[in-house]
């Protein structure tokens, strides 16, 4: 016998409803703005024009910003990725001296404001000289990302089967042998989608880029910051629109990739 | 952190030289540009140029200090509130839907929260400036003759930061949500209850370590939130992370600077202390 279902039940539901257009709303009216001709942004678009996407290909002050970006976030994604991969291991494998501390400061940089590392980064690298480098940025944006990464891994080797790597090792193979034929492939879903939150998190990271930027290399959200901030050119639109189309492409190959972890794993 | 026991693969585990090994590039990246930087600024703060206290004193003392302060404060705990309100009941849908309901749902949080700030805060201006969508629509459906002013309000500024911070409240109250055994709410319907008492007295109790941590996570969030209060609003709606960023790249004052920063650290660093007090504590009372 099926319950008829209580108003307020329907109520709740409709409001949660409503949240999720809310939450999504603001960034999809953007899209077709972004493909309309006007000079200034109009709602509707009164037509359909690629000029602003032209604007942004053209325009090297765009494609600069973004091309560093580009290079920042997959060296961020490299670095923070084979650093955070390693720490995982150690906590998990390992008999790790000052386990706690380490602990602690994978925490350190979700708990701690990013303004608060913003502000503290830039002063070191101002008085190093290091405003502006890409060594600034990729150290800068490893750290931000390494706990992401470093839960990502720690997920994904749970979920595996430990008895297999000892497995391997009981048959003979070394330590290296074994993480790389049997842990490293198992894991390797995991791995990659910790490198592509590491990457996302660079390319779009708005607050620490501020300040560790300079007039000649900046990133691409530096630049898009100035650029609300001073006009809200339609071109902006477009950049926006490239930017969510991404980052749902990036969350669905992530989500592809996180599943066939699952799916392999003995328990899934 | 859990930590099965099989995972030391039947006790052979790295030795501890190995494991300082695998550790050393993490530990390297955050001493250099996460702890030495900090610890940097907050000497700044206090021994620049002679040891003093003169820059935390600033900020308590000057009435334009204190108000941005507590400002801070109060929208933090504006959009906390109103974070909590708007996410749990989609939270609580979450955790009742599967298959395709459940995948769109999850999209709706999942992927504003993967979408740059920026983008997100930007949308906020192309929707509520002069011109902007809302005032076009407004104007269009003639219910408004000139524009009306709907940018650098306090209520904007709530308004844009929830909508930004959202997903962090509603993922760790889904995870909650999704937790507890369906029985559970069945079996207080068989004893009689009815959906709201069910809901009240069984589910919204063990839901409450989700929502401590995702209003931790929210709060903490917005006392050091720059981008969406930078750009939507006003000198009126200026926040703590603003006052820093003024401080340093107009006034060049690095000791008030770090003084501000290290005051967020220590509200921060209390709150998370008392937090992990609370949960703590809970879990204790729970397993009794």
């Amino acid at each position: 016998m099926r319950r008829r279902r209580p108003i307020g039940g329907l109520l709740v539901a409709a409001f949660a409803y409503a949240v999720a257009v809310f939450l999504l709303l603001p960034s999809l009216l953007v899209i077709p703005m972004s493909f309309g001709p006007d000079r200034f942004l109009r709602f509707p678009p009164t037509g359909f024009s690629l000029r602003w996407y032209a604007a942004y290909f053209t325009s090297s002050d765009w494609i600069e910003p973004t091309l560093f970006s580009l290079e920042v976030g997959l060296l961020t994604a490299v670095v923070a990725t084979t650093a955070g991969t390693m720490v995982a291991l150690a906590l998990v494998r390992g008999r790790v001296p000052g386990r706690a501390a380490i602990e602690l400061l994978v925490m350190g940089p979700v708990i701690v404001p990013t303004i608060a590392m913003a502000i503290a980064l830039f002063l070191v690298f101002d008085r190093l000289h290091l405003v502006g480098t890409l060594f600034a940025f990729v150290l800068a944006h490893s750290a931000l990302a390494m706990p992401f990464v470093v839960f990502t891994v720690l997920a994904a080797l749970y979920r595996f089967d430990a008895n297999l790597e000892l497995a391997a090792l009981s048959c003979g193979a070394s330590r290296l042998a074994a993480f790389r034929h049997v842990t490293l492939p198992a894991i390797a879903p995991g791995v990659f989608s910790a490198a592509m939150f590491a990457f996302i998190i660079s390319f779009d990271e708005p607050v620490i880029s501020f300040f560790i930027s300079d007039l000649d290399r900046k990133s691409l959200p530096r630049k898009m910051f100035e650029d609300i901030d001073y006009n809200v050119s339609p071109t902006l639109a477009a950049v926006a629109t490239m930017l969510s189309a991404l980052t749902a492409l990036a969350l669905i190959i992530g989500f592809l990739a996180r599943r066939s972890t699952t799916a392999r794993g003995p328990s899934a | 952190m859990k930590r099965p026991s099989r995972f030391t693969l039947g006790g052979r585990t790295y030795s501890p030289a190995a494991s300082l090994a695998l550790t050393a590039p993490f530990l390297l990246i955050l001493l250099l540009a996460f702890l030495l930087p900090i610890l940097v600024l907050l000497r700044e703060s206090l021994f620049v140029p002679v040891p003093t206290l003169a820059n935390y004193a600033r900020i308590f003392e000057q009435p334009a200090y204190l108000r941005i302060l507590l400002r801070t404060l109060r929208i933090a705990a504006e959009v906390t509130a109103s974070a909590l309100l708007l996410g749990y009941p989609l939270a609580w849908l979450m955790a009742n839907r599967r298959g395709w309901r459940l995948a769109l749902l999850l999209a709706a949080v999942l992927l504003p929260l993967w979408t740059s700030v920026l983008v997100r805060t930007y949308a906020w201006l192309v929707l509520l400036q002069r011109d902007g969508v809302i005032n076009q629509v407004l104007s269009g459906l003639r219910l408004t003759n000139k524009p009306i002013g709907l940018l650098y309000t306090e209520g904007t500024v709530v308004m844009a930061m929830t909508h930004v911070l959202l997903p962090f409240m509603i993922l760790p109250l889904y995870a909650s949500l999704r937790a507890i055994p369906a029985e559970y709410g069945r079996a207080a319907q068989v004893l009689g209850a009815s959906d709201a008492a069910a809901f009240r007295e069984i589910i919204l109790p063990l839901s409450l370590p989700g929502a401590a941590s995702g209003c931790l996570m929210v709060f903490l969030l917005s006392l050091g939130f720059f981008v969406t209060p930078a750009l939507v609003g006003g000198p009126q709606q200026k926040m703590l992370a603003t006052l820093v960023q003024q401080q340093v790249t107009e006034l060049l004052n690095w000791p008030f600077a770090g003084a501000i920063v290290g005051t967020l650290l220590a509200v921060v660093l209390v709150l998370v202390a008392i937090f992990n007090r609370l949960v703590r504590l809970d879990r204790f009372v729970g397993q009794s």
